[in-house]
């Protein structure tokens, strides 16, 4: 009978002088292999987070503190990225729109393309730089140093503990930031369309949720969640599977960032596709 | 200073014909060893021969690929998670690093397992606990500090403390010296034996420091490539006649 190891107990062992098992020889041996066992892996860690997520014993302060971690921690670079958003969509779309007369409909074009897909998609993608990232070291850290062993042999559930207060604090904070950075975004449009012309905000706003319509808003909002569960699940299994050496937790930090971002938008690409069927 | 064992043979952990691999590479080759009661075991071996593997797979942080470990009567490999888990609050495990978290005070650190071991005690029994076992490893004033502001030996004792804290009847040190300075190493030496005598606890420890073997060993196992390659007293080894011992012996004297 063949007996499976997981690949992290095997990656975790390797910086060890006398076992001569580098990650080259792993992949090169049989990459198809390598990669099936680490689909399957990250595979069960999902099924059992979602089993943990619905167990007994929820870990309230500590996903609490995560929201505190994930969504104050993020507003900063929200509250910019948001604003620009919207003064360069603005300032790109006024000068086609002035060409053919139809400059009325900026508020609304700019507040249908923030609410979509610039809102959601970009401040995923943020996040899964700054939150993904933060993420897989910190728990990549913490493996490297046996903190995780630790939690383990004191009768603790360390994905309890750990990867759930995690995932549900990205899946419930981005979405909240999705829709601070929508309201900055249209903020940052009306701020450019007053640097060309002279509109009163509440004209503006009134233009903007004109055009906006309830089957613009759900689908962003229900795909944020998406976006929030996949960058702390990757950004979790990242660094919970991650090596031994030092080097384990950058490692996990950029392939939190890279895995995550790559995913966030595939999973936009299926959203728009279902959207598009509605 | 030496600890002294009971007089007892009972056994607390019995290891059966253990393997353990990763992947291709065979890293404990049948190993059986027996733990007495009341004893410190000094497991002894060069980096890789499997040491820190041994203790881990009488924990289950890794799985046995073969094998039997029994431990206070109970095989481990067959135990369901919340047999485990109760098993898991007899022993102790002191981790090479520490491994004390870092987002923790030293107070919340030492509170962590005993909440999740010991749930019936009230908010001021774990309080009282935490203080009293500070006071066992002489830190009693560093309760409230994070552990980045404490020096290595520091770090060690609190990991220590929060090893001991939940009561365990089996201890498993894994390199308590390693890092140390000599005068810190003897100083955890020193609470390894008092541990034994205050909490009669049986120890398995993982070293390749011989001062802190002959400190605290009453019986001394060598691995070497994943086997058993001696067994005896501290007296058996200093007067063992094999290269492989005497050049290990007197590398760490010297």
């Amino acid at each position: 009978m063949i007996k499976i190891v997981p690949i992290a107990d095997i990656k975790r062992y390797a910086h060890k002088k006398t076992i001569k098992i580098s990650d080259e020889t792993l992949s090169s041996k049989n990459k198809v292999a390598e990669f099936f066992r680490e689909t399957g892996d990250a595979g069960l860690f999902v099924v059992n987070v979602v089993k943990n997520t619905f167990s007994t014993g929820f870990e309230f302060n500590e996903f609490i503190r995560q929201c505190f971690q994930v969504g104050n921690k993020s507003i900063g670079l929200i509250s910019i990225t948001g604003i620009v958003i919207g003064l360069v969509l603005t300032i790109q779309s006024r000068p086609v729109l002035v060409d053919f007369g139809a400059v009325t409909m900026l508020p609304g074009m700019v507040a249908i393309s923030i609410i979509r897909e610039m809102g959601p998609v970009i401040t995923a993608l943020i996040c899964a730089g700054k939150v993904g990232s933060g993420i897989g070291a910190e728990l990549g850290s913490m493996r490297v140093s046996e903190q995780i062993d630790a939690m383990e042999v004191s009768s603790a559930n360390p994905v309890r503990y750990l990867i759930v207060p995690r995932v549900l604090a990205t899946t419930l904070m981005i979405p909240i930031l999705v829709l601070y950075a929508d309201a900055l975004g249209i903020l940052g449009s009306w701020i450019a369309s007053n640097i060309k012309g002279d509109v009163s905000f509440v004209l503006f706003i009134s233009q903007a949720f004109g055009d906006v319509d309830f089957m613009d808003f759900i689908p962003a909002v229900i795909k944020s969640f998406f976006f929030g569960a996949v960058i702390g699940l990757v950004g979790c299994y990242k660094g919970f599977n991650a090596g031994r050496g030092t080097e384990s937790v950058g490692i996990a930090a950029n392939s939190a960032v890279v895995l995550g971002s790559l995913l966030v938008i595939l999973v936009d690409l299926i959203a728009v596709q279902i959207t598009d069927l509605l | 200073m030496k600890g002294e064992a009971t007089n007892s043979k009972d056994i607390v952990i019995k290891i059966e014909n253990l393997k353990k691999n990763f992947g291709s590479l065979e890293v404990l080759k049948d190993i059986s060893i027996e733990l007495y009661k009341g004893e410190n075991l000094v497991v002894l071996g060069k980096s890789g021969t499997g040491k820190s593997v041994l203790i881990k797979c009488i924990v289950r942080l890794l799985d046995a690929d073969a094998g039997k470990i029994i431990v206070l009567d109970e095989e481990i490999n067959t135990m369901k998670s919340k047999e485990l888990d109760s098993m898991r609050g007899k022993i102790g495990f002191l981790f090479q690093s520490g491994a004390l978290y870092d987002s923790m005070t030293v107070r919340e650190n030492l509170a962590f397992p005993l909440k999740r071991i010991k749930k019936d005690l009230s908010a001021e029994e774990v309080d009282a606990k935490i203080l009293k076992t500070l006071e066992d490893v002489g830190l009693p004033d560093v309760i409230d500090k994070m552990p980045s502001e404490l020096s290595g030996g520091m770090r060690k004792r609190i990991s220590l403390a929060r090893t001991v804290i939940v009561d365990p009847s089996i201890m498993l040190y894994d390199e308590p010296t390693t890092g140390l300075d000599p005068v810190t190493s003897d100083e955890i030496s020193f609470l390894i034996n008092d541990i034994q005598k205050k909490y009669k606890t049986s120890s398995i420890i993982i070293t390749h420091d011989i001062e802190c073997a002959k400190a605290v060993a009453n019986r001394i196992l060598m691995l070497h490539e994943g086997k058993v390659y001696m067994e005896g007293t501290l007296s058996d080894f200093e007067k063992s006649k094999d290269e492989l011992v005497q050049s290990f012996f007197k590398s760490k004297n010297q």
